[in-house]
């Protein structure tokens, strides 16, 4: 008895992997339907242009030399505008609707009135660059509108976003709102040829 | 002859072995329920790298992967060092853009889904992180135009970069 155990136990061992897949999940944007590009008019200020070029090296809104880890505090500030600099994104006036009661820092009826940044950055890297680098400069722009919504959700609901439970109606109503709050507005742009020779 | 002579057993007392059975069968459901089968064999050398936002993915079935990296040493001297695609058990070895083929490749993956699940396919790129973003990017563009647009950059969680 024990033998055949053995025997199912090892084949197991071996044909079975036990890895969790983890990383990164993003949203490709579609292909327009008619092949005619159309022009989104957007405003200059409301873009973040972060350029990876062959070398690995960042330009961040014109400004060449940007480190990775610098990265994060320069997209949380253009999402927020705290001081309503004129280079930095426009807000519009928007109502976002919470479950009724679920913060003491909400109206009653659950409905938050705020501006929301129009805010877009734009990611282009060259074909040489190396995935790791671009795979580090997606995260920390994830990772800016990542600690967005949690200091949001930590003053408003005294919770880590993360903690929010998604099989609780109430809390995926709200992990919604927040997300609609701080949007993960991040358009990598058709890959073309940047910085330099190939 | 005395009637008190100790009973000594002739060399070592055996293991009682009754509950091994259980024991191994006890772990080999362990094993049964907490791993995943191995699908395909990754031709190709993968390094996955290490950022500190990633998330785990779900539900396994609705995963489909894509492999970019250098060939194994051992394939080498037929696919050679360049970096190359593999799609299931497939190295994809076009010359050029292999958009064709990953977009079968979808399609075929997403054949496979029931209908209900049909648009929540998920396109999991697994990369090593020294590949240049070119190839990347064709995959992309193939994966839009494929409209398989939900994807995820496998990725480890980089415990060191937590505390900053």
């Amino acid at each position: 008895m024990a033998d055949i155990a053995f025997l199912l136990l090892i084949f197991f061992l071996v044909a079975t992997t036990m890895d969790v897949d983890t990383g990164l999940t993003r949203l490709l944007p579609p292909i327009p339907e008619d092949e005619q590009k159309e022009e989104v008019k957007v405003n200059k200020r409301n873009v973040l242009v972060v350029l990876i070029n062959r070398n690995d090296q960042l330009m961040v809104g014109g400004q060449f030399g940007t480190r990775v880890d610098e990265l994060k505090d320069i997209v949380m500030e253009f999402f927020t505008n705290p001081t309503n600099d004129k280079t930095l994104p426009e807000k519009v006036t928007k109502e976002i609707q919470f479950p009724p009661g679920s913060s003491p820092l909400l109206p009653p009826n659950g409905l938050w009135v705020g501006s929301v940044s129009k805010g877009v950055i734009s990611l282009q890297n060259d074909r040489s660059t190396t995935y790791k680098k671009y795979l580090k400069v997606q995260n920390e722009l994830v990772a800016a509108v990542n600690q967005l919504r949690q200091d949001f959700c930590q003053l408003y609901f005294g919770k880590d976003f993360d903690d929010l439970n998604m099989n609780n109606p109430t809390e995926k109503e709200i992990a919604e709102a927040i997300r609609d709050r701080y949007k993960m507005n991040i358009s990598e742009a058709e890959p073309k040829n940047i910085g330099g020779l190939n | 002859m005395s009637k008190f002579r100790r009973k000594k057993g002739k060399g070592a007392q055996k293991i009682n072995t009754s509950s091994l059975p259980d024991i191994i069968f006890m772990l080999l459901f362990f094993f049964m329920v907490s791993t995943t089968m191995r699908e395909t064999e990754v031709q190709v050398q993968i390094k996955i790298p290490e950022v500190s936002e990633v998330k785990k993915l779900e539900q396994k079935s609705l995963v489909s992967y894509i492999y970019i990296g250098r060939p194994n040493r051992g394939l080498q001297g037929m696919y050679g060092t360049e970096p190359l695609i593999q799609l299931n058990d497939k190295l994809i070895n076009d010359e050029g853009i292999p958009t064709e083929t990953v977009q079968d490749f979808v399609l075929f993956e997403r054949e496979a889904l029931p209908e209900v699940d049909k648009n929540k396919m998920v396109m999991s790129l697994r990369i090593d992180e020294d590949i240049p973003m070119g190839k990347v990017d064709d995959v992309k563009q193939a994966l839009r135009r494929a409209k398989a647009l939900i994807i995820n950059y496998s990725a480890r969680k980089d415990y060191a970069e937590q505390g900053r």
